[in-house]
């Protein structure tokens, strides 16, 4: 670990000065990233500022029906939060798919939009690295990539993006409200991450001393049927292989809206609004399902070691959707 | 109060609340003053030699102490090589020369005044390197194995033939001619590797993290060109082990140098990182086998050609072929052993080395073999119930497998099984049985212990075994008070000790046959001393000053006239998901013979320890090395996956017990690691009844299955 300076916030503000006064400062929020990566010394922050005595932890009601997610609310309240288990099952079952019960009790919905890569190659120094050490190259390319990513690579880097909550909030079109020293600005969850494309060092549109104040989730009836599906390699406790969020809104068996993203096999938070139109106006019925799987997969680049996950990824959106159809 | 009648009581541990309550001090826990922090430092290439080391940096950093490497070490007796006699004294990398392995090998040490320091330090030490081509990939380099030749463990030959397999494959009604492979498994046991060195004059006292106390000893003691008696090694409790503690690594004696170097005490622990290759793995296998049968049911012929991996510095040897010469009877068989070198570090020991492995071919095969011949694997396996030793030729010293088959099948419910594949289906999943038989031979080596009673009527046992989380402490207390018909609670073990009497390494599941037997004969002389002192009932014996015995106990002539194993069976149910290919072990039923049961509840906690050994072995263990660095890739515990509760199921273990009077005077033969032994191959087997899907590569990932 190199040696750094700690710096705890006391407000907002005080957050935002801290962080923007030093382009090398990180926020510690429930820290389970970057003491992590801080340990390996992928993460070399010469600042980190604590900002666990902001008071970002409410979840409150806006829009008619919509909440808003402070950003230091923590990944085990919200998913038990009575609101969100009634209004976005989706988003409680994506929680609780993640991590253990210790690391959700401190990992904050903010710092988990911004967890970075599992990448094996990342996460170890000794390789060589786009998204650590840009131009270096990426080992993974070419390398042990069982875990890597199918859709939205690029050849500079596939990692997958590792959140569950955050592909269920990209099925729910979610907002994420971040303050910078110039004031506030929002940005739709779904352009909030970025493709790596030829620079996987730039992982979201966040600004260098923004904080993001909250997650906001507008408001959206037939989610109350939405659900998570999540395989992974043991029952609990592992990274998503493929998981699909997905509500559907099905009225005499016929689909009159669905929203869908896909986990564990894209570079980031995967919406595919394809299957959602090829979806809307159909039966629910397994051979619309299907196509729907098709499309949403269609573009996916397998490397030597995934591309069980192109099959994977179809299956477990066919089950979801699937099983949402039989709760709408 | 507890009474005398411990053996065979379910007894709870006596170290139990020590740990549960942090007041039991692991190695890494030790409180030393002045004491140094020392950071390993590994190679990042995977062959080839080091041609510049620049520490300049890293020597200028706050409260770095020393920066030790190659250029600056101190010069040991034989390049470091002094102790090297396999399998225990392993070839060990001491910063005696520039070469480099294998990645990750150990290359240099950071000594700092805090653990934070020294990290710091030590990723700021430079290293040039030539690069050489390395060899990781297991099937490419198949090609370039050699079969071994030596004795296995100095006991087994490397190969056996016997009657005429060619002959007896070509006319049989029905024969399998398949390969199974198994990955490098890396231990992971809960607590790393921590060695504390401490110099006072020419005298080292260790405190390190082992299964043995005594070969650390002799490791330290001849490396650094000292006398055993110069150095004392203290282990109190280890956190777990699984054979990665059996031999001193490389870290044990660079932490005694790194002491000499700085003047001070010094700590090192490992990383988890850092556990994945210097401190060893079970190797590859990949296992060529054939068998075949007649439609009776009998085995004609067996061939199983077992090739693993090792180091490019050392032959390490897993033995997957020892159980297929004496499970089943088989006239016509052959069996041989063979390996490969690769840049990675030296395999180790490691649960059931051999058996697990080896295991997981027979029990795999005898299931492809039944379902050719449309015979119950079950049934398979009794028609085929080997009467005596058929490699051997000698009787069991004891054997209930009959009994153990039929307990076990009849908990399980084996008789409702439907013969064929995808016969049961509980929703999404598809539900599958399978069974396997379980073996571990009884070991035993030579071990000693004091019994002494002092005036207060208190009897200490003394024996430089180890607690490496198996409950040895409870037990040697149980046979203790019963050798003297005393309460529990007036008997003290102590362990953990160069200071104390000899004993064998905490492996091999040699523990209660060895040193429960040096216990049992020292407790029953100290009764006899009390005896010839006027005592006749130790419980009220009143000795003015204490009265001590020492005593030896050490295995005779009993293994020429028997072959000495422990069997078992296990059942278990999986639940595959039809089409997410998902696997869940749903139950196991397993039935168990190891002599005499010292303790149930300890007996029991190590068979279902073996039995989640197996299940990550069967479907989530698998460390994946890089093939053009050499790098590993998976070592951490994210992507290394070992089970979690939510992956074990409610597991049913059995004992049926032998009075077997010929393993040794306490009758045992050790669970250790029976438990981990046929567990992938039931549960490969109840895939194939799931899905039949027959998978021969471990683990059983759900890729395999989609």
């Amino acid at each position: 670990m190199y040696p750094f300076q700690f710096e705890s916030a006391a407000s907002e503000q005080d957050a935002i000065a801290l962080l923007g006064a030093n382009p090398d400062a990180r926020f510690l929020a429930g820290g389970t990233t970057l003491v992590d990566l801080m340990k390996h010394d992928v993460e070399r922050p010469a600042r980190v500022v604590d900002i666990n005595q902001l008071s970002l932890t409410t979840v409150e009601e806006i829009d008619g029906g919509g909440l808003r997610i402070g950003a230091m609310v923590r990944n085990s309240d919200l998913a038990n939060h009575p609101l969100v288990r009634e209004r976005y099952p989706v988003l409680s079952q994506a929680l609780l798919a993640g991590a253990s019960p210790q690391l959700r009790n401190m990992a904050t919905t903010g710092g988990n939009l911004l967890q970075r890569a599992r990448c094996q190659y990342f996460r170890d120094v000794a390789n060589a690295c786009n998204k650590r050490e840009p131009g270096s190259g990426c080992s993974a390319l070419h390398g042990i990539n069982r875990i890597h990513a199918v859709l939205g690579t690029s050849e500079q880097c596939i990692a997958t993006h590792p959140s569950d909550m955050a592909v269920a909030l990209a099925a729910l079109d979610a907002i994420v409200r971040v303050r910078g020293a110039g004031g506030e600005r929002t940005i739709p969850l779904v352009d909030f991450h970025l493709m790596p494309h030829d620079r996987p060092d730039r992982e979201t549109r966040l600004e260098h001393g923004e904080l993001i104040v909250s997650v906001d989730v507008p408001p959206l009836p037939f989610a109350k049927r939405s659900l998570y599906i999540k395989v992974r390699d043991r029952a609990s406790y592992a990274f998503t292989l493929a998981s699909a969020a997905v509500a559907l809104d099905v009225r005499d068996g016929v689909i009159r809206a669905a929203r869908i993203a896909l986990g564990g096999v894209a570079t980031k938070p995967w919406r595919v609004p394809d299957a959602e139109s090829a979806l809307e106006n159909t039966s629910a019925d397994g051979a619309a399902f299907g196509r729907a799987a098709e499309l949403a997969l269609s573009g996916a680049v397998a490397r030597e070691h995934n591309a069980f996950k192109i099959e994977l990824a179809k299956r477990t959106l066919i089950r979801a959707l699937t099983r949402a159809a039989a709760i709408a | 109060m507890t009474e005398p009648g411990h053996i065979g009581a379910p007894l709870t541990r006596l170290d139990g609340r020590l740990k549960v309550t942090g007041q039991a001090k692991f190695t890494a826990e030790v409180p030393i003053d002045h004491l140094a922090y020392a950071v390993m430092i590994q190679s990042t290439i995977g062959a080839g030699r080091i041609t510049r080391i620049d520490a300049r940096e890293a020597e200028a950093a706050d409260g770095v102490l020393a920066i030790i490497t190659a250029d600056n070490a101190m010069p040991l007796p034989e390049k470091g090589r002094a102790a090297f006699s396999p399998p225990a004294g392993r070839m060990l990398s001491l910063l005696q020369d520039y070469d480099v392995h294998y990645n990750g090998q150990p290359i240099g040490v950071a000594v700092a005044d805090s653990f934070e320091q020294a990290r710091y330090a030590a990723s700021l030490v430079r290293y040039e390197y030539e690069a050489a081509p390395i060899d990781v990939d297991m099937e490419a380099s198949l090609a370039k194995s050699y079969p071994y030749t030596r004795k296995i463990l100095g006991r087994d030959p490397a190969s056996t033939c016997r009657g005429d397999v060619s002959a007896a494959l070509r006319q049989a009604a029905a024969r399998l001619d398949v390969v199974y492979r198994t990955p490098v498994e890396t231990h992971n046991p809960i607590e790393p590797h921590a060695t504390i060195a401490m110099w006072e004059g020419d005298r080292l006292t260790v405190y390190d993290s082992t299964q043995f106390v005594y070969g650390v000893r002799r490791v330290l003691a001849k490396t650094l060109g000292i006398s055993e008696e110069a150095v004392r090694v203290v282990s109190r409790f280890t956190g777990g082990a699984f054979g990665s503690k059996g031999a001193a690594w490389s870290h044990v004696p660079l932490a005694a140098m790194a002491a000499k170097h700085v003047g001070r005490p010094v700590k090192l622990v490992l990383t988890r990182r850092q556990m994945f290759g210097p401190v060893g793995a079970r190797p590859h296998t990949v296992q060529h086998f054939e068998i075949a049968g007649g439609r009776d049911g009998q085995l004609t012929a067996m061939r199983h050609v077992t090739t693993s991996s090792t180091s490019k510095i050392e032959e390490w040897l897993e033995p997957s072929t020892l159980a297929t010469r004496m499970l089943y009877r088989c006239d016509n068989q052959e069996t041989s052993q063979h390996l490969v070198r690769l840049n990675t570090g030296t395999p180790t020991f490691n649960r059931a080395p051999g058996e697990a492995s080896g295991t997981f071919a027979l029990e795999s095969a005898m299931d492809e073999l039944a379902a050719r011949l449309d015979i119950d694997p079950f049934e398979l396996r009794l028609r085929n119930y080997a009467e005596e030793d058929p490699e051997e030729h000698k009787p069991w010293s004891s054997k209930s497998l009959r009994e153990c088959y039929r307990v076990a099948a009849e908990r399980f419910g084996w008789a409702k099984r439907p013969p064929n594949p995808r016969s049961m289906r509980d929703g999404d999943w598809l539900i599958g049985w399978g069974m396997a038989t379980a073996t571990y031979p009884m070991k035993r080596m030579p071990a000693s212990a004091i019994a002494r009673m002092t005036p207060d009527g208190l009897v200490e046992i003394r024996a430089a075994t180890h607690e490496i989380g198996t409950g040895t402490i409870t037990i040697m207390q149980q046979i203790a008070a019963d050798a003297l018909d005393l309460p529990i609670e007036r008997v003290r073990f102590t362990h953990g000790d160069t200071d104390l009497p000899q004993n064998p390494i905490s492996a091999g599941s040699m523990t209660a046959t060895s040193t429960g037997s040096a216990v049992l004969v020292a407790a029953r002389e100290l009764r006899e001393k009390l005896r010839q002192l006027g005592f006749d009932n130790p419980a009220t014996a009143r000795v003015t000053e204490a009265v001590e015995v020492r005593s030896e106990s050490k295995p005779g002539k009993e293994r020429e006239q028997y072959s000495m194993h422990a069997f078992g069976a296990l059942f278990v149910e999986v639940a595959v998901d039809a089409e997410l290919g998902m696997v869940r072990v749903r139950r196991a039923a397993g039935a168990y013979s190891g002599g005499r049961i010292l303790n149930p509840k300890t007996a029991r906690s190590q068979i279902i320890g073996g039995i989640v050994y197996g299940i990550g072995a069967a479907l989530l263990e698998d460390t994946h090395i890089d093939r053009r660095s050499g790098r590993y890739v998976n070592a951490e515990l994210d992507e290394y996956h070992l089970p979690v509760n939510a992956d074990v199921p409610e597991i049913d273990v059995s004992f049926v017990e032998e009075d077997d009077p010929h393993v040794n005077p306490l009758g045992v033969k050790g669970l250790g690691e029976i438990g981990m032994t046929g567990v992938a191959g039931a549960i490969a087997n109840a895939v194939y009844h799931a899905t039949g899907v027959r998978v021969r590569d471990l683990p059983i990932t759900l890729d395999k299955l989609l």
